[in-house]
């Protein structure tokens, strides 16, 4: 489960955020928001996917660049309300 | 008054985290109007020193132009200082009614509303005409000020790739069940002066019967043949539904911004835009001035020529110098450096020669981009152009990077 969930999440960033002739690799501990992968604007998409993906609400105080700085980081987060 | 302790250092702590994470600015002082050649005390305290200005958004060279002065001056005798009011009691003057005329007949709109800047025209525009149930659909570089203004809005916020028009469609797909999809884009986008395909995005509007709009900033007044902006450049004129643009760049530099497009979109920003309502009035001197500036651009385009000839010809030169730039054709030239230090250090450098420019790096631009933003007026002579790439190029040969490219300069430097 934590492994299909991982690989949904490193499919959707790679393809909404890597250029197609990117070589860069996304692995689950990749920093992507301080990495500059993903800036905080487009963040609001990556938390409306993961919502739309999983039938769940992530409240905004909780969707902080934090929280979505790696895959392992957002996997914590989806858990913690899909299991809610 | 409770400024306790504790509040006190917390905000002395977070000035702290800003200085050693590097981000902290200073400004500098400028004892001279603005102009291809200014008066800066740099550092602070020091003598001041006649230097080369690169990065002012003065692109006409309009902003201390003596017939522009002199209609600010008129402005102020006929109309006064300031009107103390919001523009719906008692703060819009004949001539507020005529520059927004004006403006419309210049970008080929139907219809415009000037704002205090164009921060706040974008901070009003989205709120004012979609909601919950529509859908922006944004470019991923687009200006720091329409993500705010799109932050106050409650539809829904999806973007796309910079400047990827299959990224773009597939996000139209994504959205049709919405009622309204608005797309949104810079014109010209400000950190590497390249522009939106405004072309194509127009055809991908009509397509999937989505709305247009556009942020001019670093277009209006020199863009397209007749410098109406990107529209112009594109080929798109009249098909725009809304344009944001600034008085504050191109068109005099002083202050000001504007709504222009679709009769509807402009009567419901003059009647509900939060900005707009509650802010004073654009001051006289201001709106004098820039139907001024209006005027001369619409009697001749020397001045966009000339800057396009400027543009040209330094781009060239500083390509022909060895140094690595972004390619285009707009007067925003980027100097790729890639690394944060380096731009500093060569940015320092270049001040010692006489040359006023800035190092922009992360979070400003992407993580290992960073560069100097030089900004081509038409208020240069050659001779100033020709300096600065002279500077540049002793500068380079210092750091040696002159004819090296991107992976090479890393390779020296690091991202």
């Amino acid at each position: 489960m934590a492994e299909d969930l991982k690989r949904v999440i490193i499919d959707y960033i790679k393809k909404e955020y890597l250029d197609e002739d990117s070589d860069e690799e996304i692995t689950e501990d990749t920093k992507l928001i301080s990495g500059g992968i993903v800036d905080s604007f487009s963040m609001v998409s990556l938390k409306m996917f993961l919502e739309k993906k999983f039938h769940i609400k992530i409240p905004d105080e909780k969707a902080t660049p934090e929280a979505f700085d790696s895959v392992n980081n957002i996997l914590t987060l989806v858990k913690e309300f899909v299991h809610s | 008054m409770a400024y306790a302790e504790n509040t006190k250092s917390h905000f002395a702590d977070e000035l702290k985290s800003i200085r050693t994470s590097g981000l902290y600015k200073e400004e500098r002082y400028i004892g001279s109007p603005q102009a291809a050649r200014i008066t800066v005390e740099y550092p602070e305290g020091a003598a001041p020193r006649e230097v080369i200005n690169l990065c002012a958004n003065n692109y006409l060279g309009l902003s201390s132009h003596p017939e522009v002065l002199e209609a600010a001056r008129k402005g102020l005798e006929s109309r006064g200082f300031g009107l103390s009011s919001v523009r719906f009691i008692c703060g819009t003057q004949d001539i507020h009614r005529e520059l927004e005329q004006r403006l419309s007949e210049f970008l080929g709109t139907e219809d415009t509303v000037l704002f205090p800047s164009c921060m706040e025209a974008n901070a009003g525009l989205f709120e004012v005409l979609l909601d919950k149930d529509d859908a922006m659909i944004a470019d991923r570089l687009v200006h720091a000020s329409i993500v705010d203004g799109m932050r106050l809005c409650k539809a829904q916020l999806y973007n796309y790739k910079h400047s990827n028009m299959a990224h773009l469609e597939e996000k139209l797909q994504e959205t049709q069940g919405c009622r309204f999809r608005m797309i949104i884009t810079d014109g010209v986008f400000s950190m590497d002066g390249d522009i939106a395909k405004l072309d194509e995005i127009c055809v991908l509007a009509e397509k999937y019967n989505a709305l247009v709009v556009v942020d001019d900033s670093h277009a209006s007044g020199f863009l397209g043949k007749r410098g109406r902006g990107t529209h112009e450049h594109c080929g798109v004129l009249g098909k725009i539904d809304a344009i944001t643009t600034t008085l504050g760049k191109a068109l005099g530099g002083a202050a000001g911004g504007c709504v222009s497009g679709r009769k509807e979109i402009v009567e419901l920003c003059r009647q509900r835009a939060r900005p707009y309502l509650f802010s004073n009035t654009v001051p006289p001197v201001v709106v004098a001035a820039t139907l001024k500036v209006l005027e001369l651009l619409s009697r001749s385009t020397e001045r966009r020529d000339k800057l396009e000839s400027n543009t040209k010809y330094f781009r060239e030169q500083i390509t022909k110098a060895g140094i690595d730039i972004r390619e285009g054709v707009h007067p925003i030239v980027p100097i790729m450096l890639y690394n944060a230090k380096l731009a500093q250090d060569f940015a320092r450098d270049l001040y010692a020669e006489g040359i006023y420019v800035v190092g922009f790096f992360f979070p400003v631009v992407p993580q290992g981009q960073a560069r100097i933003r030089v900004q081509i007026s038409a208020d240069h002579e050659r001779q100033h152009l020709d300096k600065a790439v002279a500077a540049f190029a002793k500068v380079g040969a210092k750091y040696n990077i002159l004819g090296k490219k991107k992976d090479e300069i890393i390779t020296l430097y690091g991202a």
